[in-house]
């Protein structure tokens, strides 16, 4: 039983890896559509959409193993949640179609306005959004009965799930802009550095309100973080945002290329191991933990073997596959 | 369950949903395999000829990848998720089956696709066309990886192996190998590759037979149509034998589903005919105004015209697959099968006589046969998936007890929204194929869009002889 115990604790650390890659990867994707319609030249949107364009599918398949992985490790969880988040999957999926096709669909259009582009500005917010609430709505427990979600299609939409939304929709701008800050240069690159100062600020005060509120949604959240001696191993969490946030700041107060994008990985880091902390190790919260939700130990088993060998395997040729595209992105008319 | 105000419930709902995305989503599988394989060919040839013809068509026929591939990941995503969001019962029972079969198809496959796309699409120059080439074979042998864990989930469904139930109902396996393996695979694997390269072969001779109906000499579509026919020739009758052991193996562990698609409603003790065409009524239970063949169903699936065969007749009538579905969706598969036949035959005497390029009653039959893979894929997966029914797992599972508990308008809601956006993006982007596919390929042809105004791929266009 011990073993069974282990599997399930690894598996929920799979699986909670695959969707934080999913959340950081299409993060930054996600984010310059976000930011879309603050760069109205064709020649900047050229160059934002190509800092993207061989990479975006890969980003995306991290969400597929998100999913794919959760219906093979936690099948209950899987089959609880999923009709409980009806409305923001389905919304999130058709922006993630908007989005996703835009990439091959703007090149192929004539004439000056492009409807593509709107598609995936209007896509990626969408697909943001969604996820947000869809986290919120998550955090805020579902109402379950025997194996079957219980309660109705509007359920997960609340104040709180709203304030998240809009969180994540604050948080992946912040990436993509760090992204820009990156992988562009010249005007484009000053205009990303500008749109950083606000973002952070913004992506603090989101990050704050959420962590302020998310101990009334029920009392066990405040117990974990409140509670002696709990407070001994989760106190550094806060400390370690304020860290990431001074050297942010300095970042961007020294003009540095790469750095914001990598503490802003950070920044997104620390706040999703703290909903870690928040969850564990519940995976739905407060109903059904992850021993409960977990597929039998072979079915676990046989994955593990899979994901031991090919996840470091892919690790490496979508490292090789950014190493083929570093540097800067130019556009044709610099 | 409630019902909305057409008195539709959500398990019709549903139901709709799911045959409607997936038929949607499966064209552009069945292409991408087909198109990964012919691209890794084309780069083949010209590494080793150094020909520019083929990095034209290379390079002409990755610009419709890019675009058919991308409509292939966003419709699959909506396809992984709607396990979880419609059939939440069947995801709880069989996850812990299916589920690591198609997380094995993310880590092997997906993600190879992916990881190497991007160096396919745009990577040319700058990784040296070796480096290039293994990242088009990484995203062809994706494809096919793909097809083989996807078919492997499917073909449980159809033919559960390898599994027991535990206490809380859901299906667990007792030996994978069994489950991966199980028995209708291997036929449905080989079927749908097949039928995945034979659509790609049809729509690449019908681009090739568009392009010579306008101007014989081109030297790209005279490569690309003696390409695409020499693979319907060799291809097609294979594709009729797999079939063929396809639907003998389907006779074996899912007898009902063959009654329902040969319209049997009636025991043949003295052998069965074989019903041509006719009209199945599932009220009255038989085909009416039938055309049949006496004793030719015996004789094609038991290899003898008077053995005893069952009908519907014996087989509980809340079990009964829709047959009028299955019934003309399996004569279409088949009936476009023998014209992919005939095509290749055709286009065999003609090369035979030397006239292949030539010929324009053939490169019309050729432009005619464009769509067809893909209405015969469509057709077939109609069949067996109709065929199935009324269960998901067959035998063990029952459609009406696999659905999420939701409510008809949240179901509805959903599927009016996937129509109305996958009618808007897919009509586009069959547009921009369609835009992409008028142009001949042009010596000097640029791979997909990168960098503005025009991309350099770093190699001086030859003019071409047109002659060859």
């Amino acid at each position: 039983m011990s073993a069974a115990i282990d599997l399930a604790t690894i598996w929920a650390f799979i699986i909670a890896f695959a969707v934080f890659v999913y959340v950081v990867m299409d993060g930054f994707d996600l984010g310059i559509g976000i930011l879309f319609p603050l760069f109205p030249t064709k020649a900047d949107r050229d160059v934002i959409m190509n800092s993207v364009a061989p990479v975006w599918d890969g980003n995306e398949t991290w969400l597929v193993l998100g999913g794919g992985g959760m219906m093979a490790a936690f099948p209950l969880a899987y089959a609880v949640l999923m009709p409980a988040l009806y409305t923001p999957m389905i919304a999130m999926l058709i922006g993630l179609i908007f989005r996703g096709v835009a990439f091959e669909f703007r090149w192929r259009t004539q004439g000056t306005s492009n409807r593509w582009d709107l598609a995936f500005a209007g896509g990626s917010w969408l697909a943001a959004l969604a996820q947000g609430i869809a986290l919120g709505a998550i955090l805020q427990g579902v109402h379950v009965e025997g194996r079957h979600y219980a309660g109705g299609w509007w359920d997960w939409l609340t104040p709180f799930s709203i304030l998240t939304g809009v969180s994540l929709v604050i948080g992946y701008a912040f990436l993509g802009a760090a992204w820009l800050v990156l992988k562009t240069e010249g005007p484009l690159r000053d205009k990303a550095y500008h749109l950083c100062w606000y973002l952070l600020f913004a992506m603090l005060a989101a990050i704050g309100t959420v962590s302020i509120a998310t101990p009334f949604l029920h009392i066990q959240y405040a117990q974990r973080w409140f509670t002696w001696p709990n407070v001994i191993l989760t106190a550094p969490v806060p400390i370690a945002v304020a860290v990431a946030t001074v050297l942010l700041l300095r970042a961007l107060a020294n003009k540095q290329d790469s750095q914001p994008f990598y503490l802003a990985l950070a920044l997104f880091a620390l706040s999703y191991a703290g909903l870690g902390i928040s969850m564990y190790p519940y995976i739905v919260p407060q109903s059904i933990t992850i021993w409960q939700a977990a597929s039998p130990e072979n079915s676990q088993l046989f994955m593990l073997v899979g994901v031991a060998i090919l996840i470091p395997l892919i690790l490496g040729y979508t490292a090789w596959a950014y190493w083929v595209f570093r540097g800067k992105v130019r556009g044709g008319y610099h | 369950m409630p019902t909305t105000s057409w008195g539709f419930d959500a398990i019709d709902l549903a139901r709709a949903q799911f045959a409607f995305t997936m038929s949607f989503h499966i064209v552009f599988p069945a292409f991408s395999i087909g198109l990964a394989s012919y691209l890794a060919v084309l780069e083949a040839r010209w590494l080793l000829t150094g020909r520019e013809v083929f990095l034209n068509l290379f390079n002409y026929w990755l610009k419709i990848f890019a675009v058919a591939f991308g409509m292939g990941v966003v419709s699959g995503i909506v396809m992984s998720y709607q396990f979880g969001t419609n059939w939440s019962v069947f995801a709880d029972k069989t996850g812990p089956v299916i589920g690591p079969l198609m997380a094995y198809e993310v880590l092997t496959a997906f993600f190879l696709e992916a990881g190497f796309l991007g160096v396919m699409l745009f990577g040319l120059d700058r990784v040296g066309p070796k480096l290039h080439f293994f990242a088009t074979a990484m995203v062809a042998i994706g494809t096919l990886i793909s097809a083989f864990w996807i078919l492997s989930a499917n073909s449980w469904m159809q033919t559960p192996a390898g599994y027991a139930v535990n206490a809380d109902g859901q299906f667990v396996a007792a030996d994978w190998l069994k489950v991966i393996f199980n028995p209708s695979f291997p036929y449905r694997l080989v079927h749908m590759v097949l039928a995945a390269y034979l659509t790609t072969a049809l729509v690449v001779g019908a681009v090739g037979a568009f392009h010579l109906l306008r101007d014989q000499h081109l030297a790209g579509p005279r490569v690309m149509f003696s390409m695409a026919m020499w693979m319907a020739t060799l291809v097609a009758p294979i594709q009729i034998l797999a079939g063929d052991q396809h639907g003998l193996n389907t006779l074996e562990h899912q007898p009902v589903k063959i009654m329902g698609m040969e319209g049997h409603y009636q025991s043949h003790p003295d052998g069965a005919p074989l019903i041509l065409f006719g009209l199945p009524d599932q009220q009255a239970g038989k085909v009416k105004y039938a055309l049949e063949i006496p004793r030719m169903g015996s004789l094609i699936l038991k290899h003898s015209p008077n053995a005893p065969m069952a009908g519907l007749d014996t087989v509980p009538r809340e079990d009964w697959p829709p047959v009028p579905i299955t019934f003309w969706s399996f004569r279409i598969m088949v009936g476009l099968g023998f014209l992919m036949f005939g095509l290749g035959l055709l286009s065999l005497w003609s090369r035979w006589r030397g006239t292949l390029f030539e010929w324009r009653p053939l490169h019309l039959f050729a432009l005619l046969m464009g769509p067809a893979g893909f209405i015969a894929v469509l057709a077939g997966w109609i069949t067996t998936e109709t065929g199935r029914q009324p269960f998901t797992v067959y035998g063990l599972l029952r459609t009406a007890d696999s659905a999420s508990p939701l409510a008809a308008p949240a179901v509805g809601s959903s599927l009016v929204a996937f129509v109305i956006v996958y009618f808007a993006v897919f009509t586009a982007g069959v547009i921009y194929l369609l835009r992409l596919m008028a142009q001949p390929p042009h010596p000097g042809e640029a791979g997909p869009p990168r960098e503005m105004p025009t991309r350099t791929a770093g190699i001086t266009p030859a003019i071409e002889s047109v002659k060859q």
